[in-house]
């Protein structure tokens, strides 16, 4: 697992407080809304947010959401091309 | 104060690390542990289960905590409506909120900045679509709570009413709730709601 992936998974449980949750319970391809970690669209927005404190990423597209916060794979993917911090 | 005769038929006292159910002490916690740790041992204790108890501001969870207690002995209508009222109103989460907007501010946290979201976060828990309305008072009002209770309860838009005082300001806690009905030994009265939320409890 990589380190991006770890952190990610930390950062979540931690912002989002999912304090029932270990970083073992999040599958890296499995999906953080609907029927994976159950998240709502607040958590949404906090992760918007996430991205951008922690990496210097801002999201102007909400529809871009859909598809980067699919997983953490995909956070990961987004993250590692798009970073500034 | 009652032309039919409701009644007090539960109450729930929440304050100083201590939550009582009825004039029994339920559970207590060192003194100690701040509020974050004292809702999360009561949260533990009661076994709740429901992880967007964790995503909560402190006033949601003190309601949710009250309620799990005033309602596992009964069933519990979905049309039974919430009439809560403090001083305090959601200044805690507020000044909170204040503080995070010098960075980042957080969309959590602002979800939290009204007092009568612990109105919607009980009744999404229990899956209530009831009347609610959250009041600001100086002080427990018993008059008002009563009188409001007696007039829903009159108009026949709910079996039962949970009603009370529900106060953080400054890590302190001071939570009163009471679910009134037709069922109970206790009259609904002024005096009645006045003399339990004084009680000392011991």
């Amino acid at each position: 697992m990589s380190d991006l992936r770890t952190e990610l998974k930390q950062s979540i449980i931690e912002q989002l407080n999912l304090e029932e949750l270990e970083l073992a319970d999040i599958d890296n391809d499995e999906p953080l809304f609907g029927d994976g970690l159950g998240l709502d669209s607040i958590d949404a927005l906090e992760l918007i947010v996430m991205l951008e404190k922690d990496y210097g990423i801002k999201l102007t597209d909400p529809e871009q959401g859909k598809e980067i916060f699919a997983s953490i794979d995909k956070m990961a993917e987004y993250i590692e091309a798009n970073r500034t911090k | 104060m009652s032309k039919v005769s409701y009644k007090i038929t539960d109450f729930v006292r929440i304050k100083d690390h201590r939550i009582f159910h009825g004039k029994d002490q339920d559970f207590k916690t060192e003194k100690s542990l701040g509020l974050d740790q004292f809702l999360k041992a009561s949260y533990k204790n009661l076994e709740i289960a429901y992880p967007k108890f964790h995503k909560m501001d402190g006033l949601c969870k003190l309601g949710i905590i009250a309620s799990e207690v005033l309602f596992k002995d009964h069933f519990i209508s979905p049309d039974t409506a919430l009439v809560f009222s403090n001083s305090a109103s959601s200044l805690e989460t507020d000044k909170k909120h204040r503080q995070a907007m010098s960075g980042m501010v957080s969309p959590a946290l602002f979800v939290y900045t009204l007092p009568n979201i612990v109105l919607g976060e009980i009744s999404i828990k229990h899956k209530l679509q009831s009347e609610n309305v959250f009041f600001m008072e100086n002080r427990f009002n018993p008059q008002l709570l009563g009188d409001y209770a007696e007039v829903l309860l009159e108009a026949k838009k709910t079996p039962a009413v949970v009603c009370g005082w529900i106060d953080l300001k400054n890590a302190e806690y001071d939570v009163f709730l009471c679910l009134i009905s037709k069922e109970g030994e206790i009259p609904l009265s002024k005096e009645n709601l006045k003399q339990l939320y004084l009680f000392e409890y011991e």
